[in-house]
């Protein structure tokens, strides 16, 4: 175990019942990075990031967080160093950005003691980075949807960890707060070096603000390493079972995905590929 | 004006975050029940004044007042109050973990259970007269062991790799059904007499209780109301899904457990001595989130004084407005609570 890792999976299986969604699997996901989990609907990506989270049991085998296995920590303990932020989260009515950003703080806190000058200071800075401030004392089912997922991420934030985990975090986001969202979370880690694994279902995006991929087939990790090493043709096509052409991003030079298939398509003799 | 104030006290090993908008709400309403309380026990047959109900408070008045106060009025006041304190706050606990503003003592069937009890209390120790073989004064027993069986029933049944909220509220609502079915057919198949004092059980009222009642009742309501308190923050945080509340490290099990047993205890000795009065478990909290926002530290509080306002309230009416004729409170805590909560509601409509 190098420093180098912030999570670690050894022969880790997942399963629902009978059936196994993840298989024998050793992963190890690097420190201080963004890594993001792709592969298609139902290839357990999204069971791998919870499971990771401890919020599913694994069948056998373990994961380690920080070379320690996570089961053998205390949930606190655990919530210290890791926080996990699902998919489409809501919040009660009437619940205002503020004391939703503050449950953030709760393997803090003890019933006496819900609100120390640490958790003030953790709370406001969270509110800071994601830009809510101002919206601090409105309530999370009146804002935009940008706005709530931001909102979710701030408390997240607050928890203080170093290692965030966001399973599809930019859902039913139109473009605009998709990069938004992507570009909060890459400012993150830039600056505050947060280890942060994400499951994204935009092929793109993953490569334009991942330093690590992990493509998830059949059970196991198909592919792992650099978005520009791994993302191909070839790969698309295992994992996605889609035939494609992989360009270069014109804005960023990361790999550039353009799916073949049906449309309206202008250039003769391109756009369906038949061989 | 500053929204929130920090509350530290001994470094930050007690600190706090107080709604000041919260924090008034809660004295207004603390105000609210002192005056309810004082009006319904200054009204009756024999009228006193409240100046003259706050003497006899404090040990003054004069003998005919300190006795009607004392011997007649006090003690059903004080376990309406309970009574409805009980029942908003266990409602607003069992909508926060369930996740679900339709959740109710009613709902998920725990009253439902102490009202089977009670049918069957009723029809079992009678003997052919219809006068009871065994002493009133156990029946509220009977109902607070109705309740706690439908409670561990309920949890017992939804279990399955811990409770899940979903399941919780359907297997409530399953036995729920069953119980009042189970009612019903005792009911009909007991005699007239039997079912009329059923029915005004299960309507719920508080007539007829002593210092005895009261003896039980408050200590038993407001240490459960305590321990809601400081479960609060685990409310607050089941609230936004087990996920959630499993990702910031709470055990979510464990508490949930904990706080279906408190809600259940708080159900139990309102039912035993109040019957099983409506409405106020469901709209309370609906009531006080509206005036105080989600966080269920200020909701808990704010929703059982609301609570038992409404109840101290519906049995005034229910026992002046037809005097000398005696009408369940139960009758009233909808008719008075409801126009609020649709006025509330469409106030808040575009908030």
């Amino acid at each position: 175990m190098t420093a180098g890792q912030a999570i670690a999976t050894r022969d880790l299986t997942l399963s629902y019942g009978d059936t196994i969604i993840i298989n024998e699997l050793d992963l190890e996901i690097p420190k201080g990075e963004i890594t993001v989990f792709i592969g298609g609907n139902g290839c357990g990506k999204s069971t791998l990031l919870r499971s990771i989270a401890r919020l599913l049991k694994p069948k056998s085998g373990a994961v380690l967080l920080e070379g320690e296995a996570i089961a053998k920590l205390s949930t606190k303990d655990v919530a210290r160093k890791m926080a996990i932020l699902p998919q489409s989260p809501s919040a009660p009515e009437g619940l205002t950005v503020l004391q939703l950003v503050k449950q953030g703080r709760y393997p803090y806190q003890t019933w006496l003691k819900q609100w120390s000058t640490e958790d003030e200071l953790k709370v406001r800075n969270a509110l800071k980075a994601t830009g809510m401030e101002e919206l601090k004392d409105r309530t999370v089912d009146s804002l935009s949807g940008g706005q709530r997922q931001r909102a979710w991420i701030a408390m997240t934030l607050a928890q203080d960890t170093d290692t965030i985990l966001l399973d599809e975090p930019t859902t039913y986001l139109d473009m605009t707060h998709q990069i938004e969202i992507l570009d909060l979370l890459f400012e993150l880690n830039e600056k505050e070096k947060r280890t942060i694994v994400m499951v994204l279902h935009d092929l793109n995006l993953a490569c334009r603000y991942a330093h690590n991929i992990v493509a998830i087939k059949n059970q196991k990790v198909f592919a792992q390493g650099k978005p520009e090493h791994v993302i191909n043709c070839g790969l698309v096509k295992n994992v996605f079972g889609m035939e494609c052409e992989v360009t270069m991003d014109p804005l960023f030079g990361t790999p550039l995905c353009i799916p073949y298939g049906k449309g309206r398509c202008i250039l003769k003799g391109k756009g369906f590929k038949d061989d | 004006m500053k929204k929130y104030y920090n509350l530290r006290l001994l470094g930050d090993k007690i600190s706090f975050l107080v709604n000041r908008k919260a924090l008034i709400t809660f004295l207004l309403l603390a105000a609210a029940a002192a005056v309810v309380f004082v009006i319904s026990t200054g009204t009756g047959e024999m009228k006193i004044s409240p100046l003259k109900v706050v003497q006899v408070f404090f040990g003054g008045g004069s003998d005919m007042d300190r006795l009607i106060i004392q011997s007649f009025r006090l003690p059903r006041i004080i376990v309406a109050l309970m009574v409805g304190m009980a029942l908003a706050a266990a409602g607003g606990i069992l909508q926060g973990i369930i996740r679900n503003p339709l959740a109710s003592p009613d709902i998920i069937g725990i009253t439902g259970g102490a009202s089977v009890a009670v049918v069957g209390f009723l029809a079992f120790f009678s003997n052919k007269n219809n006068a009871l073989t065994v002493s009133i004064n156990w029946m509220p027993l009977a109902a607070f062991a109705g309740a706690a069986i439908l409670a561990f029933l309920v949890y017992f049944l939804a279990y399955k790799d811990g409770v899940s909220p979903i399941r919780l509220v359907l297997i409530g609502i399953g036995l729920a059904s069953l119980m009042k079915a189970l009612t019903t057919l005792m009911m009909v198949f007991g005699p007239i007499y039997q079912a009329s004092q059923a029915n005004i059980w299960i309507t719920g009222t508080v007539y007829g209780s002593n210092w005895d009642n009261v003896a039980i009742l408050v200590p038993w309501t407001l240490v459960f109301l305590v321990l809601a308190f400081i479960l609060a923050r685990n409310v607050n945080i089941q609230e936004l899904g087990d996920d959630i509340a499993m990702g910031v490290g709470s055990t979510v099990q464990k508490y949930r457990f904990l706080l279906l047993m408190v809600s259940t205890a708080l159900i139990g000795g309102a039912v035993a001595f109040g019957g099983g009065i409506g409405f106020v478990g469901l709209m309370a909290p609906h009531m006080a989130r509206r005036m105080v926002g989600s966080a269920f530290g200020a909701l808990l509080p704010a929703s059982a004084l609301i609570g038992g306002i409404l109840v101290m309230a519906a049995d005034l009416i229910g026992r002046t407005l037809f005097s000398p004729l005696e009408i369940p409170a139960g009758v009233f805590t909808a008719s008075i609570g409801a126009p609020y909560f649709i006025y509330l509601l469409f106030k808040t409509r575009n908030a």
